[in-house]
């Protein structure tokens, strides 16, 4: 009797036991989901948040559309798209222990870091194991050789400082310039690459050495001296997203009626918001959601960011190149590219994949060869645009050299 | 040289409106906020909302900012300062107490407020020529205000009952208790006091410069500066060190090239720290 319970026992268990593993098996085969882990290591605190913060929401939003539409599809599987973000706090230190902490969690793919000093700090990490990361950095040490895990994600300030400061001469009759950044390395070496593109087109360059302090609050005292010098024109080298409106606003309260530009990504809607009419006719390069310009997906992506963050960055319409590029040449490179950069880097000369976000198309491919020697840059427009009453108006659209 | 003249005056005024906080929180507590940026900063966040977002007048926004952001400080006293304080000894844990509180702020600014700037519309248009320089009207405003404002802080602490109060418990603790003073109520209203200033100062400022989640520390860091050069715990230091620093900043860019201003300030704090550790106006209240 007691042996008759105990084999009824042990064949109730049996039978649970097989059963959940049946299930767990069969479970675990219908509703397999890959998921493919991609990093966005940047600055997301601090006065330059408006770069990596946004960089990360962008992503994730990006991300959010591509899920929502049931995954990626690389070869014949389906990944759904898991972004890590990490925030470096602008700190090389920070970077690279970042950089460590995404690798170690397995991640094959990184964009950013967002600065010069970081993104240095974080190549020892990338090129260690062979981890393929999209800097908003334009250290050209990054992208050439030996170095080759890195691809520029934007325009370098040396390429389309010297193309809106010839449009100036040309349009604006711009002969006499000034650089103004802020002290410390990064917007330093913009100042003094600016400067040189500046000299060798030939315009005075009046200033070239005056920099603020990070923190500054007043910028009348630097710019009280800049002004001094009479230019025509004064470039914002590298300026972070938190100082451009009130260093706009301080320019033109002094008197200054010149105009004025900066390289990298600012957003329209924060400047107007700080210095008002003052900003109009203020020139920056940026990414293409102008609405000129900007494609139906474009405006699709621009309505996900805002349900997702609550507002729109324009800077997010620049950084939506990263994901985008990186997901299309991993389809084009195939599943082994996934664990295995050496074949997402062989797919990087060949690669030629569609724009979305433009109206007029195009194609989104690696550039960079005349620049770098590799193919180690993604090909985002130049789009030197003018804000006008907190919009980007685009003054015109340039392509990058291969 | 009347731009940099007039450049001093308004960044002194705007600092020693800043430095004021901190050195009523150092005098009363002993405890150096090093949150007092964050502080400032959501001050300057809280006008824009009450400002921009709510529709509602800026001088609204700005009582708001120093009731909000001094309330704030009120529940940091009572929660986070007093019971580290009956505790432990060591005025470093009050520093890392201190240093803390400015991390999570940030932090949870960042979640809270976004990653962009804020500014708020002008509050006066226009601007005044002075021989070769010119003054923004808003500017003239700011000044004013903060003047009348530093003018009502001291009048406050030297002649109201609570303020000759906050000033007996800065000089000694024990004799004031023993005078029937409540200090436990004191305290969090003094601390209260120095972060609603944080705030005030953050909200004015707002009108001419602009706000946004990292600027705390940069502002922490000026403000100790200011205190340290005025002395650290003195009303009137505290306006003069705010004073020279302005003067030094706005006639250093003038003159020498801007990545040195700062470093050859700081040099000159240092020298004069090795000569008068205590500052310009020595210890507080004493």
């Amino acid at each position: 009797m007691i042996l008759r319970q105990q084999r009824q026992s042990a064949l109730r268990r049996v039978l649970i036991l097989g059963t959940a593993t049946g299930a767990l098996v069969f479970g675990s085969s219908a509703y397999a989901e890959e998921t493919l882990k991609i990093g966005a290591l940047g600055v997301m605190s601090g006065p330059f948040a408006g770069w990596g913060g946004v960089m990360c929401q962008t992503f994730k939003s990006r991300a959010g559309m591509w899920n929502d539409d049931g995954g990626v599809a690389i070869g014949d599987k389906t990944y759904k798209i898991e972004v890590v973000c990490v925030d470096d706090k602008g700190d090389p230190k920070g970077a690279q222990t970042g950089a460590e902490k995404l690798v170690s969690e397995g991640v094959k793919y990184i964009q950013g870091p967002n600065t010069d000093s970081t993104a240095e700090s974080a190549k020892t990490v990338m090129e260690a194991n062979g981890t393929v990361n999209m800097p908003y950095a334009f250290s050209k040490s990054l992208y050439k050789a030996p170095a080759s895990q890195s691809i520029l994600g934007m325009v370098a300030s040396y390429q389309v400082g010297p193309v809106i400061y010839k449009w100036l001469m040309d349009n604006k009759g711009v002969k006499k310039i000034a650089f103004v950044s802020e002290n410390n390395a990064d917007p330093i070496k913009q100042r003094d690459e600016g400067s040189a593109g500046a000299k060798a087109l030939g315009l005075e360059v009046v200033s070239d050495q005056e920099t603020y302090e990070s923190g500054t609050t007043d910028f009348f005292p630097i710019l009280t001296k800049v002004i001094g010098t009479s230019p025509d024109h004064i470039v914002l080298s590298g300026v972070s997203p938190s100082d451009v409106g009130p260093l706009i606003k301080a320019a033109r309260e002094l008197g200054f009626t010149g105009t004025m530009s900066t390289e990298t990504g600012q957003d329209p809607k924060a400047i107007y918001e700080v210095a008002g009419d003052a900003s109009n006719g203020f020139i920056a390069a940026g990414g293409a959601s102008t609405e000129a310009i900007r494609s139906d997906f474009m405006v699709k992506f621009i309505e996900r960011y805002t349900k997702d963050w609550g507002e729109w960055n324009d800077v997010a319409g620049l950084y939506v190149y990263g994901p985008e590029i990186m997901i299309q040449t991993l389809q084009s490179a195939g599943p082994k590219a996934i664990e295995d950069t050496n074949v997402f880097k062989a797919a990087l000369d060949g690669f030629v994949g569609k724009n979305p976000f433009l109206k007029d198309g195009g194609e989104l491919k690696y550039v960079g060869r005349t620049d770098y020697g590799q193919p180690r840059q993604v090909s985002v427009p130049i789009v030197v645009q003018q804000v006008e009453n907190g919009e980007y108006k685009p003054l015109f659209v340039g392509k990058l050299p291969d | 040289m009347t731009q940099v003249m007039l450049n001093a005056l308004v960044v002194g005024t705007t600092y020693a409106l800043i430095a004021l906080g901190i050195t009523i929180i150092f005098s009363i507590m002993k405890v150096v906020n090093f949150a007092h940026g964050q502080l400032y900063m959501i001050g300057g966040f809280v006008v824009y909302y009450f400002n921009v977002v709510f529709g509602l007048p800026f001088w609204f926004g700005l009582v708001m900012s120093f009731l909000i952001v001094g309330l704030l400080g009120v529940a940091m006293e009572l929660f986070l300062f007093r019971p580290v304080m009956l505790r432990v000894k060591r005025e470093e844990v009050t520093m890392l107490l201190a240093m803390g509180t400015a991390v999570f702020l940030e932090s949870l600014a960042l979640i809270v407020f976004g990653e962009k700037q804020r500014g708020v519309p002008p509050i006066a248009t226009g601007v005044i020529e002075v021989f070769d320089a010119r003054l923004p009207t808003g500017r003239i405003v700011v000044i004013v205000v903060a003047a009348m404002l530093i003018a009502a802080l001291m009048a406050f602490i030297g002649y109201t009952k609570t303020g000759r109060a906050l000033r007996a418990m800065a000089q000694d603790r024990e004799a004031t208790a023993l005078q029937g003073v409540n200090l436990k109520w004191l305290s969090a209203m003094g601390f209260g006091l120095g972060t609603g200033l944080a705030g005030l100062s953050g909200g004015l400022l707002v009108a001419i410069f602009a706000v946004h989640t990292g600027a705390g520390t940069a502002i922490s860091i000026k403000a100790f500066l200011m205190i340290m050069i005025g002395g650290a715990g003195v009303l009137s230091g505290a306006i003069l060190g705010g004073f020279v620093l302005g003067f030094l900043e706005s006639v250093g860019y003038a003159l020498l090239p801007g990545s040195l201003t700062f470093l050859i300030i700081f040099l000159i704090v240092i020298c004069f720290l090795i000569v008068r550790p205590n500052g310009i106006m020595g210890k507080p209240w004493g």
